[in-house]
């Protein structure tokens, strides 16, 4: 059984159909016994890094996903449920879970590609990644598989040896890290078509032992 | 680098499918869930649903037609058109929708702007403009008004300052239809397009007047749109989604290429 975490974060649904499309087993739940029971986590989201923490933590479901992580239980979180992963987030200044060293910042306020065009934040549409190293999770992908991505902020994890993906938008930003159990990536791949399936499919049947090597 | 996208736009009118030209002699042409599906596989980046019938026993078919959706294509798609308040938008997000796209009622009534990004996020807060070139006055100093009712209806409020306006209180992106230019096929209308789109940071999606694909790769580039919608191009199967890209790559610009 898969636990997709509901901590009022917004469109948990479109997660859970794609894994069901794919056969998986899975539940959407903000019961903490439930989860603690759960085989593998998936904590998707869409919202605030404010008001999310606070929710997990009202429902008391903080402590829930650090002892999924330290049972090293198969753990994929998705865009915003990947930025409270870390230790902290710029956006509303927030102290996040975590499970991973490293911080959430902005986008610059003008932000501009290599030939000083403006680019429009939030980044939204789809966009390829360029993998760093080998992963279970990340496997049969095409160099030119595109995801899709909605979001102002994005990942600073302090060890770098923990990105999977980077993805260049002005600048080559880590749209997917891993470490042992835990795998999370900024796009949603519930949302990418088959590349996104693809993930999803390689989350199910991963042991979350097996962590690849670098390329 | 971030791919352009191209979002066919399909209008449903009691669970079907129709194409508006100029908004009027709209004719059935089939099934919206098959079209998403059929589009989905074509390699659209996005959808558009644009329910153009306004009862209330129509919603709830629209409501199924989401769902419907949902289950088969795993792409955002947005759902505009008789959205009026929080519980309307929550209904068609809960349906499968990825964004909600609120158009004369965000005219009419602003704070549904920031009523809908504050309950679901700006991500999900699409603005649609229906927008008319009108000589310069001091209340329109852009030359470009906001209409409702299909064109029938002038607002008196500035195109420019609405745009700004809606990503002040919370739009995560602007639809951007041009009154004069849709359903001629002769192209976007570039002018107000780059206008819009060089003066607010969220993304701009390009519509009306599409015809052949240079008109695309005219807006993303010189028009500075981040998206264009299309309708007629594709759904008579004059083009397919696959030949506009490749036209559009062939131009220089980025768009996804493999799904």
């Amino acid at each position: 059984m898969i636990a997709i975490i509901d901590y009022d974060a917004g469109n948990l649904a479109s997660v859970e159909r794609a894994l069901k499309s794919l056969g998986a087993d899975c539940a959407i739940s903000r019961d903490a016994e439930f989860i603690a029971s759960a085989e593998r986590i998936i904590l998707p989201g869409v919202g605030r890094a404010g008001s999310g923490m606070a929710s997990l933590r009202r429902l008391g479901l903080d402590k829930v996903l650090a002892d999924s992580v330290a049972q090293m239980k198969p753990f994929l979180g998705i865009c915003f449920g990947t930025q409270i992963i870390f230790d902290y987030s710029e956006e509303d200044l927030t102290d996040c879970l975590g499970l991973m060293l490293g911080k959430v910042v902005r986008f610059p306020l003008d932000h501009k590609d290599a030939d000083g065009e403006p680019l429009k934040v939030p980044h939204m549409g789809w966009n390829g990644m360029s993998l760093k190293r080998t992963h279970p999770v990340f496997a049969g992908l095409p160099p030119e598989a595109e995801f899709y991505f909605v979001h102002s902020y994005y990942l600073q994890p302090a060890d770098e040896s923990e990105i999977v993906g980077t993805t260049d938008y002005g600048f080559d930003f880590c749209s997917a890290v891993a470490q042992g159990s835990l795998v999370a990536v900024q796009f949603h791949p519930e949302k990418s078509g088959r590349p996104g399936l693809r993930i999803l499919e390689n989350f199910i049947s991963w042991d979350g032992k097996e962590t690849g090597d670098a390329v | 680098m971030l791919s352009k996208r191209i979002i066919p736009c399909l209008d449903v009118r009691d669970g079907k499918l129709t194409k508006g030209i100029k908004f009027k002699g709209n004719v059935d042409i089939g099934d919206p869930v098959e079209m998403a599906e059929f589009y989905y596989q074509e390699g659209a980046d996005e959808l558009v649903f644009y329910d153009i019938t306004a009862s209330h026993e129509a919603r709830d078919i629209m409501l199924e037609v989401v769902r419907k959706v949902a289950e088969r294509i795993f792409m955002p798609f947005s759902v505009g058109g008789g959205l009026r308040n929080v519980e309307d938008m929550r209904a068609v997000l809960l349906a499968g929708a990825e964004k909600i796209s609120v158009n004369s009622a965000a005219v009419k009534n602003p704070e549904i702007i920031s009523q809908g990004a504050e309950a679901f996020g700006s991500q999900c807060v699409v603005l649609g403009m229906d927008v008319l070139k009108v000589p310069v006055t001091k209340d329109i100093p852009s030359g470009y008004e906001m209409v409702i009712h299909g064109g029938r209806k002038h607002m008196g409020i500035d195109a420019l300052w609405w745009a700004r306006e809606a990503e002040r209180l919370g739009a995560g992106e602007i639809c951007l239809n041009s009154i004069d230019a849709d359903g001629t096929q002769e192209g976007y209308e570039m002018t107000l397009t780059e206008l819009i789109s060089a003066n607010v940071s969220i993304p701009v999606i390009a519509s009306g007047g599409a015809g052949v694909p240079d008109h695309l790769a005219d807006v993303l580039t010189g028009g500075k749109a981040d998206a264009a919608l299309i309708a007629s191009m594709t759904h008579y199967g004059n083009y397919t989604v696959a030949e506009i890209k490749e036209h559009l790559a062939g131009r220089g610009i980025k768009v996804r290429n493999y799904w």
